[in-house]
Parts: structure tokens; C-alpha cells; sequence
């Protein structure tokens, strides 16, 4: 696997949304090198011609009928919300609309 | 909010727009897409929840049945192939309003792929709209914003989640950009939602309102200098939701690239927001090719190969498009095509279909639909099929008419009390006692009545004005409430008269 | 202390149900238990005294009345703090779940508390299983009881711990990448990664979904069997769940130990022998093949070399399946909260702090890895290369399977090492799985055995690997095993082993 820079591992954080300092990245960035480049092995395979497996047991076409089953209780769902109000859980401001 | 400097013909008379559309189909299920939560709208807020539309640790999705049928058909439906090993994706980004943190959906190998639409204008002419996918995915929940000017996102201190709405299913269709529409591109663009949305309603997987927010598209338009030219950079206005609305974000949207573009600058990669109020867009968030949103295949849903049988079960299950049924109608019909415009308008067409099938002709079904009914229905804010009415009363109430049983007033009365749920036509006018009155003797006195209290109006049909007439059935229509056959009573006037 | 707790689950069972002891007394037998030594071996994060004991006494009253129970109803049993309790912690030994107290129940504690069983509480384990020795708990580490100065293996350190010094005899497990059967091997006891699909997952706080498989753990292979029959069995709230009946496992035991080593045919993996094999696990491995032929077992040796790309491929599939599992832990709905000191935070702005307050390093490592994996660019190089290589596994397995009925390797590379000896080297301490992991790759059921002893008296195992499916054929095996070892396998401590340093 190509080498992790400190950069691309502050790239990461923020997109997997983990606050990071400097000193942090620093220090998972050493790590990280290692396991990548052990990980990357694999491209050692890359040209064999194979079909990739997304899971362990081959099932297909699992479907559940349409039929609503029962809610669970808002108020036990809200029980563990850092915080609420009015039945909803309430978050800090949102910066802009995603999708 | 600047206006446009040159209008939306001098742009397309300059540039050749490109239009691509994507439409999320909300569909009417029971239950969720991953989970079995009932789909519900309004009530109390995360009262539609299961663990896993909560996204809470250690829940698992199952995929509802129906989502998979209903992909596969609206494929069928817009002439697509079925792809026959599909699967689910993770699509990958952090939103409060979306409790996984990945929304489950299709990345590269959608239920169902290339296919088109054909597309009838106004005037009749037909553009061809090719789409590139149709691929089934969740919703996410819903955040209000509060504090900031009216519950806007800019400016909230904080925001309410509510996930009622997590892992309601959609159907999101994809457009090929569509070229070579010109100066029509506005009007194509409405009338394809417009026409997604009737299939959509025909195939009766989605309630498709789109001021309800079942049916939202996602508008991208491009410019480019002609049309051997290569696409230019593209602007998507998210989440307009009206038809009109479509066609006006279009035309604000290519005018304005054209100022810039005129101006010498560079169309900016961006969502973009449309005003309702004054029919422009505004800048959102920019869009780059960087999203990274890291799709893989949800392990935790094995994939999706419909057999061939499973297929052409559903392919036997889809009804006429109501393209083609409203032209096999207008030529069995004999209406106009003002005539059909206005009944497709008024949502009457299937009413009137199940009126004629129901025994009427289809100039009576008309007549009833878009007049008395369409007054009713207008009075009372409400659309026609949600009237208190079926069209075999309506068929039964013609046929009333036809046998000389009720005259068209009494017709009217017996409606009332269908619509007041006081049973079939024949059974109101039993109760309600409209019989008309035919016999000569009952109606002479009535007429004598009629023609001492309007000597004037004698003296004119006298005189030669035989129009006057009508005036004298009236008032002996009055006196007999509608109930007596005003043919006879013309007659009967006309004989007494010459006398 | 009470013989009690040295008694296997089985005979605690069988005497409940001839009235020689109360559910009551074994719970009690547990809990002091607990008491007295989980300050030193940490395996418990959270101790249900009052739910334990409630269970209990109802089993109790039920048994007094008539009332028919589940063979293994008043047993006490022990959960790994990833498997979802409703109304009972689950931290998944991590900084953002402490004090979250779920709403729901996963499949298999439904399905254990419908049989009755009194749960004790909730295991220790690396933080969301992310680890091989149960070192990177957010709280604390647990300690090995033939050694405290040892790491119990991981992430089920916790589970295995309770089960080898004897709190409780049964508890579960999970195992993504061997987390059950590492964790049983350095601690002498028996782990169980069941076929992929044959246990729900429901209400696993999953890690690399693909791979995540709930287990036994229990100290005998007769126990082990008891406790999958009960969890296991198809459930619609998970989509990957087998259609297939659980299989009768007790029975298939019963079966093979009354045949002995007839008609059976075992595989010895040849990658897993040799270089980066500790000499004491390898000649107790051996002695084992030795035993099995002397039995009348047909031994063929198979070779898998796919297999060396097993360990690469894990580390690309399981953190990018993580790093996606762990993103709904963002601060929003439950668990910690970090609001940073900035004006007019953001959502953004208080996951990425909550995020960093809430995550180990071990965690926030794999997150990023897995990002990077699944990252545009690399998706396909090294994601797509990786499923690439499960195929290829499974292809060597399918050929494996044909010349053998069960495959044979070592558990783990080495016996339990010392706390703190490979925190700072990732991959030595990943090595801990290379002989483990190709099983959660295909989905193969796999269990691990005690075989031994090594020169400073610690537990050597090794595993029986079977087709999918076959996990009854992979228990008889493990019970035949199991009965000619046992002259070489040593019962873990009564009285636990607290190094120096380590005393309260």
C-alpha cells in the first residue's frame, strides 16, 4: 500500500469526523505505515482472476415481507440522547445540507 | 438576489443547454426499507423507529421485499434492463439526520439501468429523456432548525432530529443528460417529472406528491457554447417542488449561467437552492469531485439476483402507462385534445375510464366529472377521487337520466344525497321522493299557474318570440321542484298557447 | 469457596434438575467468586448481582412447581460487552459507550434469557474487540488467571478469564478474527467460532460485519456444544443468519466418541506448521496428530497457500468494515458527548471531539486505516484485492475439504505473552491471528482446543476446522480430541496465579 504521509492521515480524520493534533497524527501516521505497507501484500494478487467475495457464506435474495411490526417506545429511545426536546433528538447547529 | 441580465430565450438562443434530472420516488409501503418500522408521516416524532432505522449499536437491516419489486417494475416501466446481480452499497458521510452515518444504497450495480422515457410536450411533441439508472435506497430522518429565521438552516443555534422518516424507501432515478432540447429545455424538464410521476402513480408504488415531498428532483443544468461542444460545468438545484418550479429553476438557472459565461467567468460546481418566491437560485454548498463517500457492499445484505420468472411475474403485473392509455382513450373517447388536456388536468381521467366502463357514455362521463363534481369538489378543497362518489353511481345516475326516471335536476339532487352518504342514486331518489312528473294533468295546472303570473312574457311568445318560452319552463320547473319533464312541459305551454 | 464453580456447566445442570442445588447457590458460588478476584483479573466490567439473582430465583420457584425448563435453565453465564442487553451497560469497553444502557435485546440474549440462564454481567474485551489481548480496554486490562502478569489474549479476554477462574462456566463471545479462540487457547479454555451465519448477529455491536460471529466459551467441548445449541438457530432480524435447523451437536459428540477414530479423516495444514510457531505448541500439536492416528484416524496433510495472504487481507477488509461500523458513534444520539470549547460548535465540530475524547488509539488506528482503504483510489487496489483473496481461501478450503473431513492446525502462534510486550508492535501483535483468521474469511466454523502445556506450564491449543455447516462434524472431532489429550491438558488454576506486583 502506498505510504501514509501525516497529511493524508489529517485527510482521513477529518473525513472518518475524529478530531486529531498534530502529535496524534504523528504518532498513528508511524503505525499505520507499518500495517499499510504488511496490508498491501495483497496487491500481490491483484492480477489473478477471481471474483471478490463481499461476504463469508454465499446467500442471496434474503426479503422480508412488507408488513409493519411494532415501533419501539420514543421515550425509551430518547432515554439515552445526550439531549432532547420534544420527542427529538436535539444536536448543535447544522452546517449545510448534505444529499 | 440579483436578476438575470438576459432572459431565458435570448440564453438559448446563445448557448445549448444540457438538462440531467434525478427524481427520488418515495414509495408507499408498510414498512421501512431495511427494517420493519411502519411507514408513517406526522404523529409523534421517533414513534416509527425500530433499532435499526435508529441506527442504534449491534442492529441489523432486512430488506423489505417490496422496495426490490417496486424497483423492478418502475425499471420495467421506463423500459430499463434488470440488472441480474445487484446489490447494496454503504454510501459513507456523517449528518445528524442520518443515524448510521452510511445511508444504504445502490452504487454500481443498480436494480435497473438504461432505459428512457418519452416525453409529450403541451403541443404533442415528444423528446425522449434516456435514463442512466433507477437504484433503491433510504431515506434519512428529518432536522428542524431552530432559533434562526424561519427554521432555515443558516443561522439555527441548534437543531431537532426526528427519524420517523430514516429508512423510509426511495427510488432514485438518474437521467442521461439530455441534449438538443434547446429552448424547450424548461418545459421538457417539468413534463418528465410530470411523467414519472403518472407512472409512479399507475404503478401505485408512491402516493408521488410532490408538495408532500414523495416525489423530489434534483435539477442539473449545464451550458455549452454549441452543441458539438463538450458538456460544460454543471449546477444541481436541489429539492424543487413543483412542476412549475421545475421549469422555472431551469430557465432562471440557464440565464444565469449565460451571464456568466457572457461575462467571461466560470460556471461555479455548487448545489444550488430554489426560491419559490421569486423563481431564482441561489449559491449552497459546493460540490467537488473530492466527496469521498468510500461505497462498499453492505455486508450485512447478501445480494440481489432476480430470476428471470421473477421478472416476467412482475412484467405480467404492470398496468397500461398512462402515456399510452391516454391515447388509446382519446381516439375510443372521440374527445378534443383541449378537451383531454383539461380532464388529465383535473385528474378525472381514470374516473371517467371507470364511469364509461361502468355502462355511461363517455360525453356524459365527461359532462358529470368536470362539471357538477369538478364544482363540488373545487368548493370543498378537495380532488375529485376523493369525493363521495364512485363511478358506477355516476354510470347509475346517468342511467337514471337516460330512462326518463329523473330529469338532469333531479339527477342533481339524487347526486347530493350520494355525496351526503345517503346511499346509490336509485335508493336516494326513493327516499327523497324525486319522481318526475309526466302526468298532463298535474303539470296544466302548474302551467296555468305559470302563465297568469307572467302575462308579459306570454304576450312576447305570442308576438312571435318562441325563445321566450324558456323562461315559462323555468318558473314551471321551480313550481314542481324539478321534478316535472320539461320536454313535455314545453309542449304542453306551446299547445296551450296556440289555443 | 463453595466446589461449585469447578463444576462444568452440564453438571451444574444436572444438578438443578436433581435438586442437589439451587440456581440461587450457583449464582451466589459466582458472585463471590467474582467478588474476590475480579479486582486483580478484571474480566467483569459490569456485575448484574440483582438480575442475576431475579433469574435465579425464579428458576428456582419454576423448578419447585413442576414447571418444565431449558436443560441449562439457572446456569449461570457471562456476555461480552459487545452483545447488546436491554437495560444492562453495554460499553464495548470504550469511553463512548460508558453508561449506555441499550433498548433492546440481541437474538442470542433472548434467546438466553427465555432458557432462563442468569446473566452475571458483562465481559471485558479490547475496546469495540479491536485487539488481541484485551490490553486495549478503555478500562483497564484484564489479566490471564494462570499468570496476572499475562495477557489473556483478546479481545475476549474477558469471557475467557471468567470461564478460567471459574466464575462462571459458560460465557459468550465474539470473534471477528479469532477474538473467541485466542482468547481460549491462552487461557485453557474452549473457544468456539460457530459457521458464519449459524448465530444471529443481531444485537452484536459489530466490527467487521462480514467477518463478526457470536460464540461459546466454556471450559469443556460438551459445554461449548450445550450453549451454541441454544444461541444458535435462524433469525429474521438478521439477514446473513443460515435458513438451516441448528444442528445436535451434543449428539454428534456422543456419536464420534462412541466411534472413536473410525472413517474420519483429518487435514493438517502444512502453512501453519514451522517458522513463527512456538516449539512447545508445535509438539503438542503433534502429540495430538499422533494420538488421532494411534485412534484410527486417517491423517493427510493439505496445503492452503492462499492462506499467507490471509493476515494482509484481514487487515484491509476488517478495518474498512469497522471504520464504517463505528461511524454511527458520532455523539448524536446516545453515548458521550464532547462539546469543544469553540464559539458556536457545530454537529461537525462535536463529533470530531467526541470522536477523539471517546476513541483508544487502537480504535482511532483502524478507523483511519479502513478509511484509507475505502478511500477513492485505493478502493479497488487493495479493497477489491482483498475479497479477492477470500475467494482464493475459499477455493483452497473447497480443495482442502475434499481430501479431508476436518482440517488441524494450531491455534495460535505462541502461548500467552506478557502485558505490555507487543501494545507498541502492531504486527507482531497481529501475528497472534494468522492461524485464525482464515476462518472468519469463508465462514468456516473453527474451535479451539487445549492441547498442552508449554516449558513454563502455560496452555497450548489448536483448532479443528470444518466446512460450513459442519459444525456438528467439527464438534465430535473436538470431543474425540479432546478425550486423548486430556493425559497432557492441565485444568486452569483454582486458585488464581497473581504475579508479583499484581497483588491488592
Amino acid at each position: 500500500m502506498s505510504t501514509i504521509s501525516i497529511e493524508e492521515v489529517k485527510r482521513l480524520a477529518d473525513l472518518a469526523e475524529i478530531g486529531i493534533t498534530d502529535e496524534e497524527a504523528e504518532r498513528l501516521t508511524e503505525g499505520l505505515v507499518v500495517i499499510a505497507e504488511y496490508a498491501g501484500q495483497v496487491s500481490e494478487i491483484s492480477d489473478v482472476d477471481v471474483a471478490p467475495s463481499a461476504q463469508s457464506i454465499q446467500l442471496v435474495n434474503v426479503l422480508r415481507e412488507d408488513v409493519a411490526g411494532t415501533p419501539m417506545d420514543p421515550e425509551q429511545l430518547l432515554a439515552a440522547a445526550p439531549e432532547q426536546e420534544d420527542s427529538m433528538f436535539k444536536v448543535p447547529q447544522i452546517l449545510e445540507e448534505e444529499q | 438576489m440579483t436578476p438575470n441580465k438576459q432572459t431565458y430565450r435570448e440564453a438559448t438562443s446563445k448557448y445549448d443547454p444540457v438538462l440531467g434530472i434525478e427524481c427520488h420516488v418515495e414509495l408507499n409501503t408498510n414498512s421501512k426499507a431495511f427494517d420493519n418500522a411502519p411507514v408513517q408521516f406526522g404523529g409523534q416524532p421517533n414513534s416509527a423507529v425500530t433499532p435499526t432505522s435508529a441506527g442504534l449499536p449491534g442492529s441489523l437491516p432486512t430488506l423489505n421485499k417490496k422496495l426490490v419489486e417496486s424497483g423492478i417494475r418502475l425499471g420495467l416501466a421506463l423500459n430499463c434492463k434488470i440488472e441480474q446481480d445487484s446489490f447494496f452499497a454503504r454510501k459513507n458521510y456523517f449528518y445528524p439526520d442520518l443515524p448510521k452515518a452510511y445511508q444504504i444504497s445502490q452504487s454500481n450495480k443498480p436494480i435497473a439501468y438504461d432505459g428512457y422515457l418519452d416525453v409529450e410536450l403541451g403541443d404533442g411533441e415528444v423528446f425522449r429523456v434516456e435514463i442512466e439508472r433507477a437504484h433503491l435506497e433510504e431515506d434519512a430522518g428529518k432536522n428542524t432548525h431552530v432559533g434562526g429565521a424561519d427554521g432555515r438552516i443558516h443561522g439555527a443555534t441548534y437543531s431537532l432530529v426526528d427519524y420517523n422518516r430514516s429508512s423510509v424507501p426511495l427510488i432514485e432515478i438518474v437521467s442521461k443528460p439530455l441534449t438538443g432540447a434547446g429552448d424547450r429545455v424548461a418545459e421538457v424538464a417539468a413534463a418528465y417529472v410530470q411523467t414519472l410521476r403518472d407512472i409512479a402513480i399507475a404503478l401505485d408504488i408512491s402516493d408521488a406528491r410532490m408538495e408532500r415531498g414523495n416525489l423530489r428532483a434534483d435539477v442539473n443544468v449545464s451550458l455549452r457554447p454549441s452543441p458539438d461542444a463538450p458538456f460544460g460545468t454543471r449546477t444541481e438545484t436541489k429539492n424543487v417542488n413543483s412542476f412549475r418550479a421545475i421549469e422555472r429553476a431551469v430557465e432562471y438557472e440557464v440565464a444565469r449561467q449565460a451571464d456568466v459565461l457572457d461575462s467571461g467567468e466560470l460556471v461555479f460546481q455548487e448545489t444550488r437552492h430554489f426560491h419559490e418566491e421569486d423563481g431564482t437560485t441561489s449559491s449552497g454548498r459546493p460540490k467537488s469531485d473530492a466527496d469521498d463517500y468510500r461505497y462498499f457492499p453492505d455486508p450485512d445484505l447478501p445480494p440481489v439476483r432476480p430470476q428471470i420468472e421473477w421478472i416476467e411475474e412482475l412484467r405480467a403485473t404492470l398496468p397500461e402507462m398512462p402515456a399510452a392509455k391516454r391515447k388509446r382513450l382519446r381516439g375510443e373517447w372521440k374527445f378534443t385534445d383541449l378537451e383531454m388536456r383539461d380532464v388529465v388536468n383535473a385528474g378525472a381521467l381514470d374516473l371517467i375510464d371507470a364511469t364509461v366502463t361502468a355502462g355511461a357514455t363517455p360525453a356524459a362521463a365527461r359532462k358529470w366529472w368536470m362539471g357538477e363534481l369538478s364544482r363540488v369538489a373545487n368548493n370543498e378543497g378537495v380532488a375529485l377521487a376523493e369525493l363521495a362518489v364512485t363511478p358506477l353511481q355516476v354510470a347509475e345516475l346517468q342511467g337514471l337520466i337516460d330512462s326518463g326516471a329523473l330529469t338532469d335536476s333531479l339527477a342533481r339532487q339524487a347526486l347530493d344525497g350520494v355525496l351526503a352518504g345517503e346511499g346509490d342514486p336509485a335508493a336516494v331518489a326513493e327516499s327523497r321522493g324525486l319522481v318526475v312528473v309526466s302526468d298532463d294533468g298535474a303539470l296544466t295546472e302548474a302551467i296555468q299557474t305559470v302563465l297568469a303570473e307572467n302575462p308579459d312574457v306570454v304576450e312576447k311568445i305570442r308576438g312571435g318570440k318562441v325563445q321566450a318560452v324558456g323562461a315559462l319552463v323555468g318558473g314551471v320547473m321551480k313550481l314542481t321542484k324539478g321534478k316535472a319533464d320539461a320536454a313535455r312541459v314545453r309542449e304542453l305551454i306551446m299547445e296551450m298557447l296556440e289555443q | 469457596m463453595s466446589d461449585l464453580i469447578y463444576k462444568s456447566a452440564l453438571e451444574m445442570a444436572e444438578a438443578l434438575q436433581r435438586g442437589e442445588v439451587t440456581s440461587a447457590e450457583l449464582v451466589n458460588a459466582s458472585l463471590a467468586r467474582i467478588a474476590e478476584y475480579n479486582d486483580v483479573v478484571n474480566a467483569f466490567l459490569t456485575v448484574d448481582e440483582e438480575g442475576a439473582r431475579k433469574t435465579a430465583e425464579e428458576v428456582d420457584a419454576l423448578r419447585a412447581a413442576g414447571e418444565e425448563l431449558h436443560p441449562l435453565a439457572g446456569v449461570p453465564i457471562a456476555i461480552k460487552d459487545n452483545i447488546v442487553t436491554e437495560g444492562l451497560d453495554t460499553t464495548c469497553a470504550s469511553k463512548i459507550l460508558a453508561g449506555w444502557k441499550p433498548p433492546y435485546d440481541a437474538t442470542v440474549i433472548a434467546k438466553i434469557k427465555e432458557a432462563k440462564l442468569p446473566i452475571v454481567g458483562k465481559t471485558n474485551l479490547d475496546e469495540f474487540a479491536m485487539g488481541s489481548s484485551t490490553e486495549h480496554s478503555a478500562f483497564g486490562p484484564t489479566r490471564n488467571p494462570w499468570n496476572t502478569g499475562l495477557i489473556p489474549g483478546g479481545s475476549g479476554g474477558g469471557s475467557a478469564a471468567a470461564v478460567a477462574s471459574y466464575m462462571v462456566p459458560l460465557a459468550l463471545g465474539s470473534d471477528t478474527g479469532g477474538s473467541i479462540r485466542q482468547p481460549g487457547a491462552f487461557t485453557g479454555t474452549i473457544g468456539v467460532k460457530p459457521t458464519y451465519g449459524a448465530v444471529s448477529r443481531y444485537g452484536l455491536v459489530a466490527l467487521a460485519s462480514s467477518l463478526d460471529q457470536i460464540g461459546p466459551v466454556a471450559r469443556d467441548i460438551s459445554d461449548a456444544a450445550a450453549l451454541q445449541e441454544l444461541i444458535a438457530g435462524h433469525d429474521e432480524l438478521d439477514s446473513t443468519s443460515l435458513p438451516a435447523d441448528p444442528a445436535d451437536l451434543q449428539g454428534a459428540i456422543e456419536d464420534r466418541l462412541a466411534q472413536g477414530g473410525r472413517g474420519l479423516r483429518v487435514g493438517i495444514v502444512d502453512q501453519f506448521l514451522g517458522e513463527g510457531f512456538q516449539r512447545e505448541v508445535q509438539e503438542n500439536f503433534n502429540r495430538a496428530v499422533e494420538d488421532l492416528r494411534e485412534a484410527g484416524v486417517e491423517v493427510v496433510h493439505v496445503s492452503c497457500p492462499s492462506f499467507d495472504y490471509a493476515l494482509p487481507a484481514y487487515y484491509l477488509i476488517m478495518p474498512a468494515e469497522a471504520s464504517s461500523n463505528l461511524a454511527r458513534f458520532d455523539g448524536m444520539r446516545f453515548g458521550l458527548r464532547v462539546v469543544p470549547d469553540v464559539p458556536n460548535p457545530t454537529a461537525s465540530d462535536v463529533m470530531k471531539a467526541t470522536r477523539e475524547a471517546g476513541f483508544g488509539d487502537e480504535v482511532k488506528r483502524r478507523i483511519i486505516l479502513g478509511t484509507h482503504v475505502l478511500s477513492a483510489g485505493y478502493q479497488d487496489q487493495y479493497y477489491g484485492s482483498a475479497q479477492r483473496v477470500r475467494t482464493l481461501i475459499r477455493q483452497d478450503l473447497d480443495k482442502a475439504f475434499e481430501l479431508a473431513d476436518v482440517l488441524l492446525a494450531p491455534s495460535t502462534p505462541t502461548t500467552a505473552f506478557p502485558i505490555g510486550a507487543r501494545i507498541d508492535d502492531p504486527i507482531a501483535m497481529y501475528l497472534n491471528d494468522v492461524a485464525t483468521i482464515p476462518a472468519n474469511l469463508t465462514g468456516v466454523p473453527a474451535m479451539s482446543i487445549p492441547n498442552g502445556v508449554d516449558d513454563s506450564g502455560l496452555p497450548t491449543a489448536m483448532q479443528v476446522i470444518a466446512p460450513v455447516g459442519a459444525d456438528d462434524q467439527m464438534y465430535g472431532v473436538g470431543a474425540l480430541i479432546e478425550s486423548l489429550v486430556s493425559k497432557r491438558v492441565v485444568a486452569p488454576p483454582h486458585a488464581i496465579v497473581i504475579s508479583e506486583g499484581d497483588a491488592k
